[in-house]
């Protein structure tokens, strides 16, 4: 069991959930972050007064997977958001120990 | 128009003599011929009150309208979140606090007679203020339409300096020092300048005649220079220059400029007051100002940094408009774009160039806005003024006189300054002791503590935005 952590640019986010659907994998969680990696940010300029924008909106998608669909996963994450620019984000795979259902209270696989 | 109307007056009073004639006894024709014209006339006057009222009932709106909401707007998006709500309340607050000071004694201060400096208590109480008009300043309108009228200059001016102690400085020190300032500076430069007997008063026989139609040296350098002085006494917002402190929405800010271009037009073209000529000359010099400004603002920036802004657009829109208000009734057309040109260059020169160099916190550009602006206007009014829009000074047989320097007056360049002088004097020893005052008995500047949290929960309580997610 994994957790698959990827960061996405905002527009892409749409297409990611509709390759992990097509994967199988139903569930996901989604945050808005702000980050930076080699993107450089921008200059905004008010009145003369000029403020570096460096940390860029982007999206963090969290999902669970088991270890035998961790490739495709991944695989799917990365051709779904890929753009092929500087900026297109990370993914990251962590092992995840337990895992619970709330509503049950039973353990579960994923 | 008044020649239409006249005439139309004439043809019913003539239809309805005719009738008279027919139905009753004829009288004496001469004494009917008289009681006619009598009547006549009386109508007339009733028509040219009834068109100049409505025009200035709606301008005094319109310029209620240029603070709230539309400088509560401009400020309220430009400073940021957590303080949004402290800024707009500022200008809302004076908008009842000026009010009812006008009502008991700033009228009476600002056009009541007295010396040359300041008015006196004539009119306090409001005593006297009826639907008769002040033939002094306006014939054709009742005084409480005059008095209405200005009491908006009286609550914009003070609310324009806010935009120079936003971010850090206390409301009840907003309070007492916005009251004392109204009374103690606004009101003597306002009689001078536009009072009966005042010392540079244009029209109404001052020792210095300074032409400033609708606000120039009384409302902008006297705002824009106080601004400056609050910058400098307050200090820097803590974090200031270092911290990024961006406009929090530039949206509120353009609906904001959109509603003071738009009142604009009550503040120029009503201070003709009256619905005339020199009302829509005023109009059309104000408007061409604001578009010339604009684009030369923005040609600044773009030349400069390679971006036209829309923060750029309507600054330079705002510039234009204050650099024309003391021109407006005295100005072509053609003069006027180049008024404003002149300012939305100038003014982008003082809040991105000047600003930075000279290190002061003027945090919403209040000075490098209204004061240099003001000033630009002023000083240009005295180039451009020409007795054709506006024949302002008469010989003693009544013949017009030239007006401004390019009209053969160039000694109205020298009053010019000596009005700016004026105005820049009573602002900034005036600010300055006033501040002073206010510091001591309650305080002008937050705690550290509460500039960081913002002004919006630790003055008033409140938060602008509890969006939900």
């Amino acid at each position: 069991m994994k957790l698959i952590k990827a960061i996405v640019r905002p527009n892409k986010v749409d297409d990611v959930k509709d390759a992990l659907g097509r994967v199988s994998l139903p569930g996901m969680t989604v945050t808005e972050v702000r980050g930076h990696g080699k993107q450089k940010g921008h200059t905004a300029i008010y009145r003369g007064k000029e403020y570096d924008v460096s940390l860029l909106p982007k999206m963090e998608i969290e999902v669970v997977v088991p270890d035998n669909l961790v490739d495709e996963a991944v695989a799917a994450i990365i051709t779904a958001a890929r753009t092929g620019e500087i900026g297109d984000g990370r993914v990251f795979v962590i092992p995840v120990e337990q895992s619970y259902r709330i509503r049950t209270g039973e353990r579960s696989d994923i | 128009m008044k020649a239409a109307a006249g005439l139309a007056l004439l043809c019913i009073v003539l239809a309805t003599s005719g009738l008279r004639a027919q139905t009753a006894a004829a009288p004496a024709p001469a004494a009917a011929a008289q009681t006619d014209l009598a009547k006549l006339d009386q109508r007339l006057t009733t028509a040219q009150s009834s068109a100049d009222n409505a025009w200035m009932l709606m301008s005094a709106a319109l310029v209620l309208m240029m603070t709230g909401p539309g400088l509560a707007l401009f400020y309220g998006g430009l400073v940021r979140q957590k303080n949004t709500l402290a800024i707009m309340v500022q200008s809302f607050g004076l908008m009842a606090l000026i009010t009812v000071l006008w009502g008991v004694v700033g009228y009476s201060l600002c056009f009541g007679e007295g010396t040359p400096i300041i008015g006196g208590f004539r009119h306090a109480l409001l005593r006297g203020v009826g639907v008769e008009p002040n033939a002094d300043y306006s014939a054709t309108i009742p005084q409480l339409t005059f008095m209405v009228y200005q009491l908006m200059f009286a609550i914009i001016t003070p609310a324009l300096i806010t935009g120079a102690t936003a971010e850090r400085m206390t409301f009840r020190g907003t309070v007492v020092f916005m009251t004392l300032w109204s009374l103690c500076v606004y009101a003597p430069l306002a009689h001078m300048v536009w009072g009966k007997g005042g010392l540079l008063n244009a029209a109404l026989g001052g020792r210095f005649p300074t032409l400033d139609f609708a606000g120039g040296t009384v409302v902008h350098i006297s705002s824009g220079v106080s601004a400056l002085v609050c910058a400098l006494y307050l200090g820097k917002r803590t974090g200031y220059p270092k911290e990024p402190m961006p406009p929090h929405s530039l949206v509120l800010s353009f609906i904001g400029a959109c509603l003071l271009w738009v009142g604009w037009f009550g503040f120029n073209a009503g201070s003709a007051l009256a619905s005339n000529g020199l009302a829509a000359s005023a109009f059309v010099a104000t408007h061409f100002a604001a578009a010339a400004a604009t684009i030369g603002w923005l040609a600044a920036e773009w030349v400069t940094r390679g971006r036209p802004s829309a923060l750029g657009a309507i600054s330079g829109a705002v510039a234009g408009l204050v650099a024309i208000t003391p021109a407006s009734g005295f100005v072509t057309p053609m003069p006027a774009l180049v008024i404003g040109l002149s300012a939305g260059v100038g003014c982008f020169v003082m809040v991105t160039i000047a600003k930075a160099r000279f290190g002061y916190d003027d945090a919403l550009d209040a000075f490098g806005v209204h004061g240099a602006g003001g000033t630009i206007g002023a000083l240009l009014t005295g180039v451009f003024a020409t007795q054709a829009v506006n024949p302002i000074f008469h010989d003693a047989q009544g013949r017009a006189l030239p007006v401004g320097l390019l009209d053969g007056n160039g000694a109205q360049i020298g009053y010019q300054l000596v009005g700016i002088a004026a105005a820049w004097a009573f602002a900034l020893v005036g600010s300055v002791v006033l501040l002073k005052i206010t510091d001591l008995v309650v305080g002008v500047r937050v705690t550290e503590d509460q500039e960081i949290e913002g002004l919006d929960l630790t003055e008033h309580g409140e938060e602008a935005y509890n969006l939900e997610m």
